[in-house]
C-alpha cells in the first residue's frame, strides 16, 4: 500500500490514538458495559490498520516488531489460563479474587448502582489478558495479510505523494 | 483433597497450556521436549480419567463453581455454569483420541525438520487436541460449539501447513467453508434449543425435552452439520482433499478429530433427544448415511492412484460402519427386546469400530507419511519395491491394512463382525453392503501393498532408507494399540466398549448425574 497525502497522515497521527484510548476503555470496562477483551482489543488493533493505510506498508513494516507482538499474544493467553489454574484449589476458573479487596476485589453494594470498576475479580483480569492477546493477534494478522498481498503482487511499492 | 477430581478440567487445561507457551520455544530441541512432555501428560490424564469413570461412573465437573460437584446451586432448577460431564463413552473417545494425538505428535517431531514454522505447528496441534478433547467431555451445548470451532480453526491452519502448495491452500479453504457452514448450523440449533428451554446444559435440555417442530428443526441442523463434519457421504467432499494435503501426523490426528463430531452426533441423538424421539426416521437417516458412506467412498477409493487420497476415501468409508452400527442401535432404542437381541451388539460394533479405526487409519496415514518422507512421492505408478529398504514401515503397513480390511485376527475383524451379525436383523441388504465394502477395501489395500512395497527394486529408490527412529516410535504406539485390541477382544469389549455403549443407551443416568433424581 502506498502512503496517502500529508493531510491524511496528519489526521491519522492525531486520531489513531483516540481509537487506542477508546479500545482500552472498552477492555477495562468489560465487566460493566457491553464489550470486553475481544471487542476492545479489536478496536485497539485498528491502530495498526490506520498506520498501514495512512503511512503505507513499507514504513509500517519498519515499525512493527513481529517477535514482540507474538510474545505479547502468548503472555495474554498465559495470563488467562493462569487465572483459571490459580483457582484450581477450589475449581478450575474459580473466581478467587472476587470480594477479597485489592485491585480486583471490591464488593459491589446491593441495589441499583452505576457499577464498581474494580469489582468482579478474575473476570476483569481475564478481560485484560484477552485484550492483550487480541491486540497483538489482530495486529499480526493485519501485518501478515499485508505481506501476503505484497507476495502476491510481487512488485516494488512507489509513492505518489512526494 | 484428591487431585483426581480435577481431571476433566486438566484434560483441557494441559493442552491449552501447551499451545499458549509453544511460541516461546524457539529452540528446536526444547520445543521437541515441550511437545512430547505435554502431549504425553494429556494422554496420561485421559487414561486416568477413563480409569476413574470406569470405577466411579459418570464424572461431573463444574467450571468455576464453589464446589466441583455442585451442579445445581441452591434454589436453582437449571445448571447455570459450564459443566463437564464425562461418562464412559466420553472417556472412551478421549482415551482413543489422545493416544492417536500422542502418536501423531511423536511422528511429527522429525517430519517437521525440513520445514520452518515448527512452533506454530506445535501451538496449533495442541489447540486441535484441546478442541477435540473439549468436544468429547463437555456437557454443555454451547461449549460444544466453542470447542468445535477451536478444533476447526486449528485444523484450517494445519491442513494448509505446507502453504507453498496451492492444493493445500485449496483443501484448507474448502474445509474452512464447509466447517463454517456446519458450525453456524450447530449454533442455530443450539439457539433454538436455548430459546425453547432456557438452558444450554445437555442433561437439563434432555430432562424437559418435548419433541415439537422447533426441536425437530434443531435436530435436523445438528445431524446435517455433524454428519458434514465427520465426513459422511454425501457431505464428504472436503475429506479427500484435507486428509491428503495435510502433513501425515495431522492426517492421522484429523481422523480422531472428525470422530469427535461423530461423538457429538451420537451424544445429541442418544443423550439429548434419546427416548423423546418417537419416529425411527433419525435412526434410518443415520443408517442411510452410513450405507452411502461405506459404499460410495470405497468405490471412489479403489480407483485412486495417490496413497493418501486413497486412504482418505477409506476414512469416509469406515465412518459408515460406525454410523451403521450406532444407527441400528438408535433404531432399537425404543424397543427393549430389539435392543437386547441385536441393538446393543450393533452399538458395541459401531463403537468398537471407532477406536479400531482411529488406531489403524492413524497408522496407515503415518506409513503413507513415511513413504513420502523416504521416497518423496505418493504416486502408486511411481512407487515400487520399498519393502527392501523400509522393512519396519512395511510390517506396520501390513498389520494396519489387514486391520482395515477386516482380516482375522486383527481388530477390524471383530468390530465388523459385530456390525454384520446385528445389522442383519434389521435388513439383510445392510449386511450385504457392509460385506461388499469390506471386500473392496481389501482389494484396494492389496493394490497399494503390491505397487508400493512389492515388485522389483527401482533404481530411483536405491538411496531410500528407513525413516528416523522417532517416526518409527510414533508408529509403534499405534501398532501396539492395534495388537492389544486384536489379541484382547474380550477385555476390549467388556472393559472398553461395553461400558461406552451402555453409557450411550443410559439416557436417564446421563440426566441424573447433573440434574439429580428429584424435580
Amino acid at each position: 500500500m502506498n502512503p496517502l497525502s500529508l493531510i491524511v497522515r496528519t489526521v491519522c497521527n492525531v486520531f489513531a490514538w483516540f481509537m487506542v484510548i477508546f479500545g482500552a476503555y472498552i477492555i477495562v470496562h468489560g465487566h460493566l458495559s457491553p464489550g470486553g477483551g475481544f471487542q476492545g482489543g479489536a478496536v485497539v488493533a485498528t491502530f495498526i490498520a490506520f498506520l498501514l493505510v495512512a503511512h503505507g506498508g513499507k514504513r509500517l513494516l519498519g515499525w512493527v516488531k513481529e517477535g514482540l507482538f507474538s510474545a505479547v499474544e502468548s503472555t495474554g493467553l498465559l495470563i488467562f489460563l493462569g487465572a483459571g489454574l490459580f483457582g484450581i484449589s477450589t475449581t478450575f476458573f474459580y473466581n478467587f479474587l472476587a470480594k477479597k479487596g485489592g485491585l480486583f476485589g471490591s464488593v459491589v453494594p446491593l441495589g441499583s448502582n452505576t457499577g464498581v470498576l474494580n469489582s468482579s475479580g478474575t473476570i476483569a483480569l481475564m478481560n485484560l489478558a484477552v485484550g492483550l492477546e487480541v491486540v497483538a493477534g489482530l495486529s499480526l494478522i493485519i501485518v501478515y495479510m499485508f505481506k501476503g498481498i505484497r507476495l502476491e503482487l510481487d512488485r516494488e511499492e512507489e509513492s505518489h505523494d512526494r | 483433597m484428591n487431585w483426581q477430581i480435577h481431571l476433566p478440567a486438566l484434560l483441557i487445561a494441559v493442552p491449552l497450556l501447551g499451545a499458549f507457551a509453544a511460541p516461546a520455544f524457539a529452540n528446536r530441541r526444547l520445543r521437541d521436549v515441550w511437545f512430547t512432555v505435554m502431549i504425553a501428560a494429556t494422554t496420561v490424564i485421559a487414561f486416568l480419567l477413563w480409569r476413574r469413570v470406569g470405577a466411579e461412573g459418570i464424572v461431573v465437573y463444574v467450571m468455576g463453581g464453589e464446589n466441583w460437584h455442585l451442579t445445581l446451586p441452591s434454589g436453582m432448577r437449571l445448571p447455570i455454569r459450564i459443566i463437564m460431564e464425562v461418562d464412559a463413552f466420553s472417556a472412551f473417545m478421549a482415551l482413543s483420541g489422545s493416544i492417536v494425538s500422542f502418536a501423531g505428535a511423536i511422528f511429527s517431531l522429525r517430519f517437521l525438520d525440513r520445514t520452518t514454522g515448527g512452533e506454530k505447528f506445535v501451538a496449533l496441534y495442541f489447540l486441535l487436541t484441546a478442541g477435540m478433547l473439549g468436544m468429547e467431555t463437555t456437557g454443555d451445548l454451547f461449549n460444544f460449539f466453542v470447542f468445535l470451532e477451536i478444533a476447526s480453526v486449528a485444523s484450517y491452519g494445519l491442513i494448509a501447513f505446507w502453504r507453498n502448495t496451492p492444493e493445500a491452500i485449496e483443501a484448507s479453504f474448502k474445509y474452512m467453508l464447509l466447517s463454517t457452514i456446519a458450525a453456524l448450523m450447530v449454533l442455530i440449533g443450539v439457539g433454538i434449543l436455548y430459546g425453547r428451554y432456557g438452558a444450554l446444559n445437555m442433561a437439563a435440555i434432555a430432562k424437559s425435552m418435548q419433541l415439537g417442530l422447533p426441536e425437530k428443526v434443531a435436530l435436523a441442523l445438528f445431524v446435517a452439520a455433524l454428519a458434514m463434519k465427520c465426513g459422511a457421504v454425501p457431505l464428504h467432499m472436503w475429506v479427500p482433499d484435507a486428509y491428503s494435503q495435510a502433513p501425515a501426523g495431522i492426517s492421522c490426528f484429523l481422523v480422531s478429530v472428525s470422530q469427535a463430531s461423530l461423538y457429538g452426533l451420537f451424544r445429541i441423538s442418544f443423550s439429548v433427544y434419546g427416548r423423546a424421539l418417537d419416529t425411527p426416521a433419525v435412526a434410518w437417516i443415520i443408517i442411510v448415511f452410513g450405507i452411502l458412506s461405506m459404499f460410495i467412498a470405497v468405490v471412489m477409493a479403489v480407483i485412486q492412484k495417490e496413497v493418501k487420497r486413497l486412504m482418505a476415501y477409506h476414512a469416509v468409508s469406515q465412518t459408515g460402519y460406525m454410523l451403521l452400527g450406532v444407527g441400528v442401535g438408535l433404531l432399537a432404542l425404543a424397543h427393549p427386546q430389539a435392543m437386547s437381541e441385536y441393538g446393543f451388539t450393533a452399538m458395541q460394533g459401531g463403537i468398537f469400530h471407532i477406536i479400531n479405526h482411529a488406531m489403524y487409519k492413524g497408522l496407515l496415514f503415518l506409513t503413507a507419511g513415511s513413504i513420502f518422507y523416504a521416497s518423496g512421492t505418493l504416486d502408486l505408478n511411481r512407487l515400487g519395491g520399498l519393502a527392501r529398504n523400509m522393512p519396519y514401515t512395511t510390517v506396520m503397513f501390513v498389520v494396519s491394512a489387514a486391520a482395515i480390511a477386516g482380516l482375522p485376527p486383527v481388530n477390524g475383524f471383530v468390530s465388523k463382525l459385530l456390525v454384520y451379525e446385528s445389522s442383519f436383523a434389521v435388513h439383510p441388504i445392510l449386511t450385504v453392503m457392509a460385506l461388499v465394502t469390506s471386500i473392496l477395501t481389501l482389494a484396494s489395500f492389496v493394490k497399494v501393498f503390491q505397487s508400493a512395497f512389492l515388485g522389483p527394486a527401482r533404481a530411483r529408490f536405491s538411496e531410500v532408507r528407513e525413516v528416523p527412529r522417532s517416526m518409527l516410535v510414533g508408529m509403534t504406539v499405534l501398532l501396539v494399540a492395534i495388537l492389544w485390541l486384536s489379541f484382547m477382544p474380550t477385555w476390549s469389549l467388556s472393559r472398553l466398549v461395553g461400558p461406552a455403549a451402555q453409557a450411550l443407551v443410559d439416557q436417564a443416568g446421563y440426566i441424573e448425574a447433573v440434574m439429580g433424581s428429584g424435580l
